[in-house]
């Protein structure tokens, strides 16, 4: 047993493991799965005297959202340092320099922009809106694949 | 006829954040047990080279649906009793725009949010420079939030 959790999980595993995700937080608290929404948590936190509409609202009622990143921390450093053999890499070595930094930043300015904008992102739309068979989130879902599809085919190409 | 057993009870704080750092903590192992935060998955996606990400998020997407089909079908109730009930959400240009903005940053990071942060907690410190980058890039979407389009 313990060998077998060591190993990479095969998908059969994996997918549905990930929609259970969706029951468990559903019938434990009630609240509907999302990661992203954490980001708009963590802004609102520290900036408790803004002015932004975005940014003013009771954060201490969603604080759970920040918890439930904590957790996904912790998650995968037991399974990387604990539940594997060795640790594995997940970023390819190219990225440890100055332009993968910069790759990354610019990425990740577009994640956070991009996941608040569209109110969701693969946690919120895919898994939880598709659950819920909501047009919003095939259509974002198809938005999402689309922008991947160009990074990957069109742009990546010029910067990688 | 509500008998006490069907009265509602008020999840305490402390439950509260308690059961999802449990289940936060069960997907960031999923997370990296399946690999879907490996870079080099999320490009074989892209790149149509492997079903692996593929099967995954179907997989998912299937179980989720049918979990949310039976709660819904059954008027299932939270362990505290209170009904469930899921929000939909607003289709607008921001679901298209944003949609697009997002997977342009997932392929380039290999991460969306779930991802980014199992990779900090899997040692990949570079990823704290995505995480940094996402909440500019919230922050910046509050900025601009009043003159965008909706």
């Amino acid at each position: 047993m313990l060998e077998w959790i060591m190993q990479p999980w095969p998908w059969y595993v994996t997918g549905p493991a990930l929609g259970l995700m969706i029951p468990l937080l559903l019938l434990s608290t009630g609240k509907s799965w999302g990661i992203s929404g954490s980001f708009r948590n963590i802004n609102a936190m520290c900036a408790p005297r803004t002015k932004l509409p975005y940014l003013q609202f009771d954060w201490r009622s969603s604080a759970w959202k920040v918890i439930l990143a904590v957790g996904v921390v912790i998650g995968g450093f037991i399974a990387n340092y604990l539940l594997s053999p060795e640790p594995v890499p997940f970023l390819p070595d190219i990225y440890f320099s100055v332009k993968g930094v910069l790759l990354l930043s610019a990425g990740g300015l577009l994640i956070g922009f991009g996941t608040r904008y569209a109110d969701g992102c693969t946690s919120g739309h895919t898994l939880m809106g598709l659950s819920n068979l909501q047009m919003t989130s095939l259509i974002a879902t198809i938005c999402f694949f689309i922008g991947g599809l160009i990074m990957t085919w069109l742009i990546m190409p010029l910067l990688v | 006829m509500d008998t006490v057993q069907d009265t509602p009870r008020e999840t305490s704080q402390v439950a509260l954040n308690l059961r999802v750092l449990v289940i936060g903590t069960m997907f960031g192992i999923v997370l990296v047990k399946g690999q879907v935060i490996s870079w080099f998955n999320i490009q074989e996606m892209f790149r149509f080279q492997s079903a692996y990400m593929y099967l995954v998020i179907g997989s998912a997407v299937v179980v989720g649906a049918i979990s949310v089909f039976l709660i819904k079908r059954t008027h299932a109730r939270t362990i505290d009793r209170q009904e469930i009930e899921i929000k939909s959400k607003k289709l607008n240009k921001g679901t298209v725009i944003g949609g697009i903005m997002f997977g342009l940053g997932w392929a380039v990071t290999g991460a969306c949010p779930g991802p980014i942060y199992a990779q900090i907690g899997s040692g990949t410190w570079l990823a704290f420079v995505t995480l940094g980058a996402a909440l500019v890039g919230s922050y910046l979407y509050a900025l601009a939030q009043p003159r965008l389009p909706s």
